[in-house]
């Protein structure tokens, strides 16, 4: 929570404000009782109207003054909270954008978007209400004791007991309450997470006749959620019959002090009224109090939760390093012995990769599923950092970049296509790279390369509408515009990663064509399954379990590497069967 | 309302335990109520000179017995409160889980995931707060005002009724504000919607945001919609909370009115000094409940609009019943054949029609067409996700409806191009079709459909928990799972969709062995794009715009020159 606070600190004015107003209507609220017994004594006992009347003018007064103190105090606290809601939200915005791919695989996207929004909501209303009333609630409590000590010392030190004995309840179930809650959230996630579950998969469920047991999985869930709410609730629902208990025992010994004192002649019968007074006014304030830190408990919950995210820190360190001149190395990419294990995973996913690439080259990177072709790409923009060897880039060891300039250069195509809402257009501006002032030209320029020219002109134009992760866009369309994204800004180097295959070969072929013919001859990656989309590159890498099994032409490969005649033989004994 | 009806079904059950809290708010309130007149009476008592402590001592133990007796009450209230609530809940969202399975698919496929998701866990917790509320809140509440109505009009009857009239005044203040403020929080929950839907977009895909540096814009665009939700945020949030001051304002003009009257009638010498303090006091109490039942009444109707939401869903029309005297099928032999069937999932668009279609045990049947030509429907119809509309499918001279839906689906082994994992084992993914198998069993399978190796390579091996929708798995990885799956269970009939798409093409051809010995005796459906599964197939099935348009041998298909040959010659042209 106190890490969250700082959010609040563009709005010290309204955390100031809010509660002090409160206050005022507070002060008010302990003025009634007061006029009262004027009117009682004064009006009644001489049996003047007038006197009556304008006491009664006074009680509304009074209530008018208290209405616009607490309108007031509500601005300042629905504004403070609100501010504080939205800078929460914009930090911890930011604070995801700025994770890693490391922490990105662990985090799920699903607890990220609770986070930012119920969870903050809930923090919100914490901090209106703890602004509105957690100051007032105890300003009466006090203002009550410091009465009771202008009355009479020895009966203002039961007030004094009572307080700490109240506080104590009160944080003893707070202490308890907030890891029940928790455990409560975690709880209804894992339901949450089986309803979902089961309706993405409900055609398998369905086939392999799974539904019974999963009714009885997801019971047990329930049943575990409803028990820690039970127990939760059983904790919380403690508070208000203790309170109430302590308050009325106090006034118990209060009375009995006081008939001490009266027959002692220290105190009369009216103060005795007013102590008693006092003390109920505490119940009121008590129970409000308990009934807000129930909203106060949730709300602390959801902000550890969210505490936890801004914990998390990114694996990787910024570098500094910024390109001044057109100078090139002789090699553009260079792998000098390198090897990648993913966090928590038990092997090595890349062993002891090395080769090195010449500006304008093309590669090819072939093998099995999961014999590392994607990791081995994406250490080039450094999506994730090598456990071992190093990566350069220019003779620049991609750690040394400028995370931003390093990836500015590079114009990447992932396997899995996504587009976003808005049009073609903004869409296709992502990929401006270090080229920020790109034109209508350019983008077409790109969609022409990428072979989607057709998908602009279908959709009416580079200003045609795109649906929330491009879902009025086929595979094959989306695939297509995300080429010509990575192409817009004209990248040093381009990676396509499996990226056509939801097109055609016909297609295909006229891709790698008129990517071989672009005027400012990039370095090429190609990640595939097929000889064909690889076979005229300039350097192949075979890779096989993570391990680099080949290096050279598709000729060379074809003499000295066995895993890829196998590979081109299982193709191209397919493709003779063809023709 | 009808929805009531149906939340006070739920509570049936509990009837017991209601009626306990309820007894047990009264007792609440009512020794909450008589504490102030025992201590009152005691202060009585003392004046100076003349302290009867006799008298005091015994009131003051009468008062901590009935302190303790409300406490206890009290708290057992609380804990049934909590229970009746909890178990409402529970049971609601058992059903609705329960619900879902029984849903048709044509349901599932028709609400986004998200929706229905909201339903089960956001609605029916809400439908908890509001259910907790009025519970604790709105007995007592009521009780506290019938109560502190009967010790006022024993004190006075005139401004006892003076006070009822007034105080449906706060009721009609805080309906005012409500309805003024109704736009406000819509358009809160719009711009929340909408920003909810920016960071799904933009975290569900950060990978591609930080390929392309695009953190600063989609921060900047993040930022426009968070100020424009801080506006109307802090406009809804403001006007609303009006309410309770106003009420309050209100409640201070009653209590100035009481003073008035109360004074007057004692200057006409109808009611003490003593009355009027105390009638004041009970006046204070009995106004008090009533900006809590304000707040509690918005609270129930937003409660029930939930419970309204989750009942739809779970009164949605099920699948059709099965016969109580279903066939069973056991060990199918593998015949399968269509009888002019017709199918569309919109009534007046019609998709398959006269279809008629005979497969003999052991057979491979290929479906091939372009993407997005109704080759899932086919799958749909043999499984029995759907429903036909016309003529019959049948299984060895069944009609597939008189089976049960289990056996049918059970003699079926289904890999589909879209992989699915549950969040477990291994160990429990791959025994899914095949529970009381032996690891042995297990690993020869995984062996099979070469996907043994690289489970060995995993932190756990076959130990190692699958995340969320597959987590670091590969898409090939998660479909040789899914083949392994199928290798463990052997069912009679095999319908595999691309099943073989994310794989490479080595490691598919190896793969294939085992596919075609575990074909072998099979009656097969593929759906495929590779031209060796699809010219050794027995019938080969053209689709195209959710239509079978040709049917027959790779022989005679390129015979007949139609769209088949058209599309097998440009596919395969390259």
């Amino acid at each position: 929570m106190k890490k969250l606070l700082v959010y609040l600190k563009d709005y010290k004015k309204e955390c100031i404000l809010a509660p002090l107003f409160k206050m005022l209507e507070a002060s008010f609220e302990l003025l009634v009782p007061l006029v009262m017994a004027n009117l009682i004594d004064n009006g009644i006992a001489y049996g003047d109207k007038g006197y009556v009347y304008r006491q009664c003018i006074i009680l509304i007064a009074l209530g008018l003054i208290g209405l616009i103190s607490s309108v007031t105090a509500q601005y300042f606290s629905a504004k403070a909270a609100v501010g504080y809601a939205t800078n929460v939200r914009h930090h911890l915005f930011q604070h995801l954008m700025g994770l890693s791919f490391t922490e990105i695989d662990t985090l799920g996207t699903s607890t990220m978007i609770t986070r930012m929004t119920s969870d903050v909501n809930q923090t919100q209303t914490g901090v209106n209400m703890f602004l509105r009333l957690f100051l007032r609630s105890p300003f009466v409590v006090f203002g009550a004791m410091v009465m009771a000590f202008t009355i009479d010392v020895k009966s203002a030190l039961i007030f004094v007991a009572a307080i700490i004995g109240l506080s104590t309840v009160v944080f003893l179930t707070m202490a308890f309450n907030i890891p029940m809650l928790k455990d409560v959230q975690k709880k209804l996630d894992s339901v949450l997470l089986s309803t979902r579950e089961n309706l993405t998969g409900v055609r398998v469920i369905r086939a392999f006749c799974k539904e019974e047991d999963e009714v009885i999985a997801f019971r047990n869930k329930n049943q575990n959620l409803t028990k820690k709410q039970k127990q939760s609730g059983s904790i919380s629902g403690l508070m208000n019959p203790l309170t109430y208990v302590l308050i009325n025992l106090a006034i118990v010994v209060l009375i009995h002090t006081g008939a001490v004192q009266v027959s002692n002649g220290i105190l009369t019968q009216g103060q005795v009224v007013a102590l008693y007074n006092y003390m109920s006014q505490i119940l009121v304030e008590l129970i409000k109090l308990a009934n807000l830190i129930i909203t106060i408990n949730k709300s602390l919950a959801c902000a550890n939760r969210i505490a936890e995210v801004f914990s998390l820190q990114s694996s990787m360190e910024e570098g500094t390093y910024v390109e001044t001149k057109e100078e090139t190395a002789e090699n553009l990419v260079e792998f000098r012995h390198v090897c990648l294990t993913y966090a928590g995973a038990g092997e090595e996913s890349l062993t002891d990769i090395d080769f090195s690439v010449k500006p304008g080259q093309t590669v090819g990177i072939i093998g099995g599923t999961g014999s590392g072709k994607t990791s081995l790409v994406h250490l080039i923009p450094r999506f994730y950092d090598a456990t071992k060897g190093e990566v350069l880039l220019n003779g620049v060891n991609v750690k040394d970049y400028k995370t931003e300039e390093l990836r500015k250069k590079i114009g990447i195509v992932m396997q899995k296509a996504v587009l976003f809402k808005g049009t073609i257009k903004s869409n296709l501006a992502w990929g401006s790279g270090e080229n920020e002032t790109l034109t209508d030209e350019d983008f077409i320029e790109a969609a022409k390369t990428a072979q989607a020219l057709d998908v602009v002109e279908k959709k009416g134009g580079i200003d045609s509408e795109i649906e929330q992760s491009g879902r009025n866009l086929s595979g094959g369309q989306k695939q297509r515009l995300s080429i010509a994204r990575a192409l817009a800004g004209k990248p040093q180097i381009l990676i396509l990663d499996d990226s056509s295959s939801a097109l055609d070969f016909a297609t295909d072929a006229s891709l790698r064509k008129s990517i071989r013919e672009l005027s400012y001859h990039p370095t090429v990656f190609i990640v595939s399954q097929r000889t064909s989309s690889i076979r005229h590159a300039d350097l192949i890498l075979v890779l096989d379990d993570g391990k680099l099994v080949g290096k050279g032409t598709h000729e060379e490969l074809l003499q000295n590497c066995e895993v890829y005649r196998e590979i081109y033989d299982s193709q191209y004994k397919k493709e003779e069967q063809v023709s | 309302m009808k929805t009531i009806q149906k939340v006070l079904h739920y509570l049936k059950r509990y009837l017991f335990l209601m009626v306990l809290s309820i007894l047990l708010a009264l007792v609440t309130v009512s020794f909450t109520l008589y504490v102030p007149i025992l201590i009152g009476r005691a202060i009585d008592r003392i004046i100076y000179g003349n302290v009867d402590f006799t008298y005091i001592v015994l009131v003051l133990k009468q008062v901590v017995c009935f302190v303790l007796l409300t406490a206890v009450a009290q708290w057992l209230m609380n804990i049934i409160n909590n229970k009746v609530t909890y178990e409402v809940v529970k049971d609601i969202r058992n059903e609705a889980f329960e619900k879902l399975q029984r849903l048709p698919l044509k349901y599932l496929d028709e609400h986004p995931y998200g929706e229905i998701v909201s339903r089960i866990i956001t609605d029916v917790d809400q439908f908890a707060d509001g259910l907790l509320m009025g519970f604790t809140q709105l007995f007592t509440g009521v009780v506290t005002i019938l109560g502190t109505l009967g010790f006022m009009l024993t004190i006075n009857g005139k401004i006892t009724v003076l006070v009822v009239l007034v105080t449906p005044l706060s009721l009609f203040v805080a309906n005012f504000i409500a309805k003024r403020t109704y736009s406000m929080f819509r358009l809160q929950s719009q711009t929340r919607g909408e920003e909810t839907a920016y960071i799904d977009e933009m975290i569900g895909n950060e990978k591609v945001v930080k390929a392309f540096a695009h953190e600063k814009q989609a921060i900047e665009e993040f930022d426009e919609i968070n100020e424009r939700l801080k506006k109307c945020s802090l406009k809804a949030i403001f006007f609303s909370s009006l309410t309770n001051p106003c009420t309050r304002f209100v409640n201070s003009v009653v209590y100035a009115l009481v003073a008035v009257t109360g004074a007057m009638a004692a200057i006409g010498g109808n009611m003490t000094v003593g009355a009027l303090s105390c009638f004041l006091s009970y006046a204070n109490q009995y106004t008090k409940p009533f900006n809590e039942i304000s707040g509690v009444v918005t609270e129930l109707q937003n409660a029930l609009a939930c419970a309204a939401r989750i009942f739809e869903l779970m009164e949605e029309q099920e699948e059709a019943e099965e016969d109580d005297n279903a066939y069973e099928l056991t060990q199918a032999q593998g015949n399968v054949s269509c009888f002019d069937v017709a199918f569309s999932y919109v009534p007046d668009k019609p998709l398959i029609e006269n279809f008629s279609l005979d497969v003999k045990p052991g057979q491979n049947v290929a479906i091939v067409g372009p993407t997005g030509c109704g080759k899932t429907t086919f799958i749909n119809l043999l499984m029995r996700f759907y429903d036909v509309n016309g003529g019959n499918i049948c299984v060895d001279g069944k009609d597939i409806r008189s089976l049960t839906r289990k056996s049918l689906r059970k003699n079926y082994g289904m890999v589909l191009q879209e992989t699915w994992l549950k969040n477990a084992t291994v160990r429990e993914n791959i025994k899914m079709g095949k529970e009381d198998a032996t690891d042995e069993e297990m690993i020869a399978a995984a062996k099979a459909a070469h996907s043994h190796s690289f489970i060995k390579r995993l932190p756990n091996g076959y130990d190692t928990i699958i995340g969320e929708e597959g987590g670091m798995l590969s898409q090939g990885q998660k479909q040789l799972l899914c083949i392994t799956r199928i290798m463990l269970s052997l069912p009679p009939m095999l319908i595999l969709d691309e099943a073989t798409s994310s794989i490479d093409t080595r490691t598919e051809l190896k793969i294939q062995n085992a596919f075609a010995k575990l074909m072998e005796g099979r009656t097969s459906f593929i759906v495929a794009h590779r031209l060796s599964t699809i010219r050794n197939a027995d019938i080969i099935l053209v689709m195209r715009d959710g239509k079978v348009i040709e049917q027959g041998k790779h022989e005679e298909l390129l015979k007949k020159n139609g769209f088949y040959a058209t599309l097998y010659n440009s596919q395969f042209q390259n």
